[in-house]
């Protein structure tokens, strides 16, 4: 195999492995923006991941089953949405029940799918464009989900910082008492962000159930759920850092397991290094442990590094995140 | 007065029956069923390693039928919990115990002392009491043969295999399945990815990408979940199984899979504590203790591979071959065992060094 088309090869993985945590780092970044901390993510996504699946068997249209995943994971918020928003539950508390509740759930209703074979998504070729070399089999040769994933930023990034509804998520995320007193509808507004990051949560879900491992596995997102949280807050609450984070994250992870697999042509690759680097590299490639911490380490530091004007984080960072908002209060 | 007498002679009576019921059952409780219990680390699913001890409890259930009652209690975690559910079960009346994963050793020790009337075996521990035994598969036994397997089928001369942690446990395996491979196959060469998960399905699928994309064209896997046959199957290569028959996840790539079995173990660990023989031991049974097997070979594997397979299995299990037989050779060029002797146990439970015919640097 030659040399580029190995660093397609790795590019692709890396899309493929960020796509999830696009999906659910986008959709928390509304409901955060919105002044609410769902950490329930990790739940919502199992749930949509088995709900997309199970759907999947039963039709045998894996597209259903991707909408049966979104819906799973907006009936999920709207349980978090009622308990923070009406009953003004603590959200830190219900979020983590509410992945509580999903770990077990899913486990539950996925018990009699585990082992079944499902034709997963599969790539769509765009026409004319997947031929250009190089950027073609990069943007233009994968399942559905990820052209949506890419469509979903630039609505995202655009509805945000573009549009009048975009301001009003924002003004009632900074201070919901001033939102409330010029007359917007604050929890309204917050279920409608609660309910669209449960949706993104559920998708995320199902691209892992039905693209990534098309199987359904218990406890199969393995912490990406607390990842994508994570990238949120590291991002400061930027649509286009959540994204680079995302890949980031996908490319080392990607990029790891390709330098063991090469073996010996990576440690005599790292001689170009000048030394002490090269003897470092070495250490890390070597160590099983430190590869594997590296798509972590990685992430925060870059994300930290873009981003570490602190006025700017205290400007970009929700001022009313988490706090419960009583409109008769 | 009357009155009292008659509650007086209504205790009195109570008495008696209660005495006369005791004694009456006091005997008839050796004839009641041995209550045997499990404590599984993860849900029994439908393949892995809980799975496999759940067939085998199903097996003593189908051999000792009402003489024994089983139980079992899944998805212990690995720590103050498991302590709690061993206790409980342990006073429960439950007379054999067994926990089945390498986090729950200190918990069973320390319940086990309390308890020095129930017999219990801890799977994959090396800590013994006087009631408490450990067992353990010589896993590399299946590998060996799995690598024989994978070195007849390959034509890209290159093997993939994905690894969870570098520990002896794992590494044993990776060499004694580079072994086999090269036993068959002089120039093929295994390649290892690891993923520092025992379970992450979507990690492992991308490693075996990644090793498919680096020219394997037979899969290995130490890990637990199903994804790495199922990228085989998608990818056209083979793939070898662990734990369970994992062939419906592909049934085109499916070579065989190195499982397990504990239904003699626990058949006998039974009978023991029946016949009150039971004592403390140490088991580390191979393909001769029945232990370990390859599921059934798939249609793909031609007939001349099969019999060099059945060879080596028989060989394994009489003792004849040993897969670390000497000489063994690290892929650094120093010998590890001098040829004529076969690698000892305690060389075995260390094993730190690639053999020959693995790429790269074992991680430390």
């Amino acid at each position: 195999m030659d040399g580029s088309e190995t660093a397609i090869n790795i590019m692709v993985g890396t899309i493929r492995a960020g796509t999830p945590l696009v999906f659910a780092g986008l959709g928390e970044l509304i409901a955060e923006k919105a002044g609410v901390l769902n950490l329930g993510v990790e739940g919502m996504m199992l749930v949509g991941a088995v709900t997309g699946f199970a759907v999947t068997v039963l039709t045998g249209n894996p597209y259903l089953g991707a909408v049966a995943a979104i819906g799973a994971g907006m009936l999920m918020s709207l349980i978090f949405g009622g308990l923070t928003q009406f009953l003004l539950t603590n959200q830190v508390a219900t979020g983590l029940a509410l992945t509580i509740f999903g770990v077990g759930l899913s486990a539950f209703v996925g018990l009699s799918y585990i082992g079944t074979p499902i034709q997963g998504l599969q790539p769509v070729a765009i026409p004319l464009l997947s031929q250009i070399p190089i950027v073609g089999p990069l943007l233009f040769n994968h399942d559905l989900l990820i052209y949506v994933s890419f469509a979903l930023f630039a609505v995202v990034s655009w509805f945000m910082f573009k549009t009048r509804a975009g301001l009003i998520l924002r003004a009632v995320g900074e201070s919901h008492d001033a939102a409330h007193a010029i007359g917007y509808s604050v929890v309204k507004i917050r279920l409608l962000a609660i309910v669209f990051g449960g949706g993104m949560a559920g998708l995320a879900g199902g691209y892992l159930s039905l693209v990534y491992t098309p199987q359904w596995a218990e406890n199969m997102t393995a912490g990406r759920g607390w990842i994508a949280l994570a990238l949120v807050v590291f991002a400061t609450w930027r649509p286009a850092r959540v994204l680079i984070g995302a890949y980031l994250f996908g490319g080392i992870t990607i990029l790891s397991l390709h330098v063991q697999a090469a073996g010996d042509a990576v440690t005599n690759a790292m001689s170009v290094f000048p030394e002490p680097i090269g003897r470092w590299l070495l250490v890390i490639i070597n160590s099983s442990h430190l590869l594997a911490t590296l798509p972590y380490l990685a992430t925060v530091v870059v994300l930290a590094l873009i981003s570490r004007d602190a006025t700017k984080i205290r400007l970009n960072a929700p001022a009313s995140l988490g706090r419960p908002f009583h409109p008769g209060a | 007065m009357t009155k009292l007498k008659s509650w007086r002679s209504l205790v009195a009576g109570l008495a008696v029956v209660a005495v006369a019921i005791a004694a009456g059952f006091g005997p008839a409780r050796a004839a009641d069923p041995l209550k045997v219990a499990f404590v599984y680390v993860s849900p029994i699913g439908d393949a892995g390693w809980t799975f496999q001890h759940d067939l085998a409890r199903k097996a003593i259930e189908a051999k000792f039928g009402d003489k024994i009652k089983t139980s079992y209690v899944e998805s212990v975690g690995e720590g103050p919990d498991a302590e709690r559910v061993i206790r409980q079960l342990a006073a429960d009346g439950n007379q054999l115990i067994f926990t089945t994963s390498f986090g729950y050793m200190n918990p069973t020790i320390k319940v086990a002392k309390q308890f020095p009337n129930v017999t219990f075996a801890h799977a994959t521990g090396y800590k013994r009491s006087d009631n408490v035994s450990t067992y353990l598969a010589r896993f590399y036994e299946g590998r060996y043969l799995a690598g024989i397997i994978a070195g007849k089928m390959t034509k890209s001369n290159t093997l993939g295999y994905v690894a969870a942690f570098p520990i002896p446990e794992v590494v044993r395996g990776i060499n004694a399945f580079a072994r086999g491979v090269r036993s068959v196959n002089p120039d093929a060469e295994v390649r290892v990815v690891w993923v520092s998960s025992w379970y992450d399905p979507g990690k492992e699928r991308e490693a075996a990408d990644t090793l498919i994309a680096n020219g394997a064209d037979v899969l290995m896997q130490h890990t637990d979940s199903t994804a790495v046959v199922q990228a085989a199957q998608d990818r056209k290569v083979y793939a070898i199984g662990y734990h369970s028959d994992m062939k419906k996840y592909g049934p085109k790539a499916h070579l065989t899979a190195s499982t397990h079995n504990w239904n003699q173990f626990y058949i006998d660990k039974v009978q023991a504590v029946m016949d009150g023989t039971a004592k403390s031991d140490d088991t580390w049974g191979g393909i001769g203790a029945g232990m370990v097997e390859l599921s059934p070979l798939g249609d793909m594997v031609p007939a001349d591979v099969r019999k060099l397979v059945e060879t080596a299995s028989a060989d394994i299990g009489s003792g004849k071959l040993h897969p670390f037989a000497g000489p063994v050779v690290d892929n650094k060029g120093k010998t590890r065992v001098p040829a004529g002797e076969n690698i000892s146990d305690g060389d075995l439970l260390g094993m730190q060094y690639y053999v020959e015919g693995v790429v790269g640097d074992l991680p430390k």
